[in-house]
């Protein structure tokens, strides 16, 4: 592990270490499974906006995703008593779909991934508004999908289901990201673009499978929210959640330059912004402060994280 | 009076010492070269003079007065101006905006900038240089010649005595760079001392009035104007002699009877529209590419490479025609490009030599997707071997190496696997003699093999030294095709101005 990841584990350690002792609540059995489903339902789409991140762009449009997919996903299921497995799908595909449309745009229109995921926040949370006529959606009874909303809100031997499906998607990511030469080829196009050009490497099919990537798992988690949530209101539905992705993935080592980051790093993120969520919750903070606090954690650890590789980078000279 | 003096100056950074008690000294209006291999520590001591670093032991003395120079501020002050082998213009200013960057006069109580005043000293500065061009003209429209003409215009102006030029001919082209030589010697007369960092023998030879050699951070000797001769300065520089420098083919007889291996036909670039480029490489022979910057050439390469796909033409390998649409396609077809610009093209600096060995070619050492990195490792280790790659280890990141052996790592990308040509845009560029040598020998080991290679160069010695023949563009055409009897510096030349 790097000296980035390892730094973030022990921050994580002690915060919990720290937490654990003002608040022994903590440690019980309701607050680790709530804070694990947490992290689990997180990570799985800030591993996906993580990728992008590592070639060099970024995804804002998760959060607003989350709120399209949602209400599509009650209506599926409630209005039109579409078979659960087909309405997943649908979710997947679209996800992924939406995802491929940013790809292109990006690298065949070279459009900057900011504006073009920036317009897709703006985008999807208006249709999603729109479709759902700006009224919450709910799932009613569960009839007919009871298993899908266990897949969001039940465990496997104690374990909450999305902690698990984060470790699935999280191994095979890491296969994927460390092991592959679809990965390799992902960090050489987020380091020199046109180096890899020239390498013979197809920047813009590698990019753009990137983006496939992130709206996939944002499909995935889609379903997740939805039902962890249970309503989905489309006006609030994910606001913000591209951010906590992003967030994750800085605080895990991926440099928004492009061309570094581990999944290992990015889980670390979601799981230390999860836990300082709860710690807001647990210590009596004020929870207006939720916000203030993760800001001022974040920067903290950036400012430590500039100046200790700075100090390295002295020591190599 | 010395126009400066550095004497003693040593500078160790942790685990080296990159000088050890150097000399240096200049006198009012003198051009002193200073020359020697990379890591001689030119460049250490330039940034001390800069007031980047500042040295352990040792004195400067500007005009005889003692000095310290804790910071670049401080060393223009005392009338220090550098000028950087790497552009440091910013070109979305226009050229007044840069002679006055950082320093702009202004005027009224709100302290707007004086247009009128900075526009005036720019055209009697750029007069100075020669050169009529409007104030305002955007530094990115100027030609590389120009731009760097804006970074002397800025040096001039902050009434610099001494004036050190890093590489300034490394991308200029032939008469650009007598131009530059007019613009030294003009500001030699007018009284300012200038330092001139070259790797290029020649120049050194035309327009030092001193050369100081470095080697190993130490003096390795001086030459006074009479005694500079291109051997003496490899001599001091290496340590050394360098007698097989180039490499010619063994017998340039068999040239012309081996069959064409690569032929571009009417290639029309967008750069020049109108004129089609046609040119034929046999098996096992160097086909220089000279000329003028500017007149095609990286384009053609460019183009051939499938970077910048060519307006029409067609490239034929062994008489088949084949379809290039991506470096991708070209690589598919045994064509490699060893781009003029390593560190942006040619290499990910951020990898390790190992990553960017196999790059090209990562399924050869992978299964169902997965890289294996034994197998990597193995070719990665055989290719450093085999070009002689001075590397701790092969997973060290690229940037951490010198000049010559990143460039060595780019051709290592492409032999290990079968070339059948290979394009060299500028392949020597900015790297020392000793690793010159070496990419020359390798250039004509892999011809003996039976390459094809096309070597575009500005480099009149290296397109000399290593062409079984030359073909030089003008304008976008090819102007002239000379055979290894024909070629001097003079018939290029003719032919690269016509």
């Amino acid at each position: 592990m790097r000296r980035k990841e390892l730094s973030i584990l022990i921050l994580l350690f002690v915060l919990c270490g720290i937490v654990a002792i003002m608040n022994p609540q903590f440690l019980s059995s309701a607050n680790v499974q709530n804070t694990s489903r947490l992290i689990g339902t997180y990570g799985i789409f800030s591993i996906g906006v993580g990728i992008v991140v590592i070639t060099g762009g970024i995804d804002l449009s998760v959060g607003s995703m989350f709120a399209l997919l949602g209400v599509l996903l009650s209506m599926m299921l409630t209005e039109w008593h579409w078979p659960a497995a087909l309405a997943v799908a649908v979710i997947l595909a679209l996800g992924a779909g939406l995802g491929l449309v940013h790809g292109l745009l990006i690298t065949r229109l070279r459009l900057q991934p900011f504006i073009v995921t920036l317009c897709g926040l703006l985008l999807y949370r208006g249709l999603a508004r729109y479709i759902a006529a700006d009224s919450s959606k709910g799932f009613g009874s569960g009839k007919g999908f009871r298993w899908l909303s266990d897949l969001a809100t039940g465990s496997l031997f104690g374990v909450p289901m999305p902690f698990v499906l984060m470790i699935v998607v999280g191994v095979v990511m890491w296969l994927m990201l460390h092991r592959s030469v679809y990965g390799r080829h992902l960090f050489a196009v987020g380091r020199n673009e046109e180096a890899a050009r020239y390498s013979g490497i197809q920047s813009q099919s590698v990019i753009t499978g990137a983006y496939v990537i992130s709206g996939g798992l944002a499909g995935v988690a889609s379903i997740l929210i939805a039902f962890y949530t249970n309503s989905v209101s489309p006006s609030s539905h994910g606001n913000f959640y591209e951010l906590y992705a992003i967030a994750a993935a800085v605080l895990g080592g991926c440099s928004l330059r492009g061309g570094e980051g581990s999944i290992a790093g990015i889980v670390i993120g979601t799981a230390l912004l999860q836990v300082l969520r709860n710690l807001v919750n647990l210590l009596d903070i004020p929870g207006s402060l939720d916000f203030a606090v993760m800001g001022a954690v974040i920067l903290i650890g950036v400012i430590a994280d500039a100046s200790l590789s700075r100090r390295e980078r002295v020591h190599h000279q | 009076m010395h126009a400066l003096q550095m004497s003693g100056i040593s500078k160790r950074f942790p685990g080296v010492t990159a000088l050890d008690s150097v000399d240096l000294d200049l006198a009012r209006g003198e051009v002193v070269a200073l020359v020697g291999e990379n890591g001689a520590g030119k460049s250490t001591l330039m940034k001390i003079l800069a007031g980047i670093h500042q040295p352990d032991s040792g004195m400067i003395r500007i005009n005889g007065e003692p000095v310290v120079l804790r910071s670049p501020r401080e060393s223009a002050r005392h009338g220090i101006g550098i000028i950087h082998q790497e552009l440091e213009v910013i070109d979305s200013l226009d050229i007044a905006g840069n002679v006055f960057l950082g320093r702009e006069p202004t005027r009224g109580p709100l302290r707007f900038i004086d247009r009128r005043r900075i526009d005036a000293e720019t055209v009697a500065v750029l007069a100075r240089l020669n050169l009529r061009l409007s104030p305002r003209t955007l530094v990115r429209q100027l030609p590389t010649a120009h731009q760097q003409m804006v970074e002397i215009a800025r040096a001039i102006s902050l009434n610099a005595g001494i004036l050190i030029m890093d590489e300034p001919t490394s991308s200029l082209t032939l008469t650009e760079t007598e131009q530059l030589f007019r613009v030294v010697k003009d500001l030699r007369a007018e009284g300012v001392s200038i330092i001139y960092i070259s790797h290029r023998l020649s120049e050194v030879q035309e327009l030092a009035d001193r050369v100081v050699v470095l080697r190993d951070g130490k003096n390795a000797g001086t030459l006074e104007r009479d005694q500079i001769r291109h051997n003496q300065m490899v001599q001091l520089m290496v340590g050394r002699d360098l007698n097989s420098f180039y490499t010619p083919r063994q017998s340039s007889a068999t040239a012309s009877c081996e069959s064409v291996c690569f032929e571009v036909k009417e290639m029309r670039t967008r750069r020049y529209p109108n004129s089609g480029v046609s040119l034929a490489v046999r098996r096992g022979e160097i086909l220089g590419l000279a000329g003028l910057v500017g007149a095609g050439r990286s384009e053609l390469v460019a183009a051939i490479f499938g970077v910048e796909l060519p307006l029409s033409g067609t490239v034929h390998i062994d008489g088949t025609a084949v379809e290039i649409q991506s470096p991708r396609d070209a690589i598919h077809r045994g064509i490699y490009l060893i781009p003029e610009d390593r560190r942006s093209f040619g290499l990910i600096t951020a990898m390790t030599v190992r990553e960017n060995i196999t790059l090209p070619a990562l399924e050869r050492y992978s299964f169902a997707g997965f890289i294996q990195e034994s197998a990597e490792e193995v070719v990665a280790v055989k290719m450093c071997t085999e070009l002689k790659i001075k590397t701790p280890s092969t997973g060290v990141t690229a940037s951490n190496l010198s000049g010559g052996n990143q460039q060595k790592v780019v051709l290592a990308k492409w032999l290990s696997l079968k070339p059948k040509v290979i394009l060299f845009d500028e392949p020597t560029r900015g790297i020392d003699v000793g690793a010159k040598a070496e990419i020359y020998h390798l250039m004509r080991h892999l011809a003996d093999q039976g390459v094809a290679i096309l070597m575009v160069s500005s480099d009149m010695e290296e397109i000399l030294g290593n062409s079984d023949r030359v073909a030089v563009m003008h304008e976008g055409r090819i102007s002239g095709v000379l055979d290894r009897a024909q070629c001097t510096q003079e018939a290029i030349m003719r032919l690269a101005v016509a």
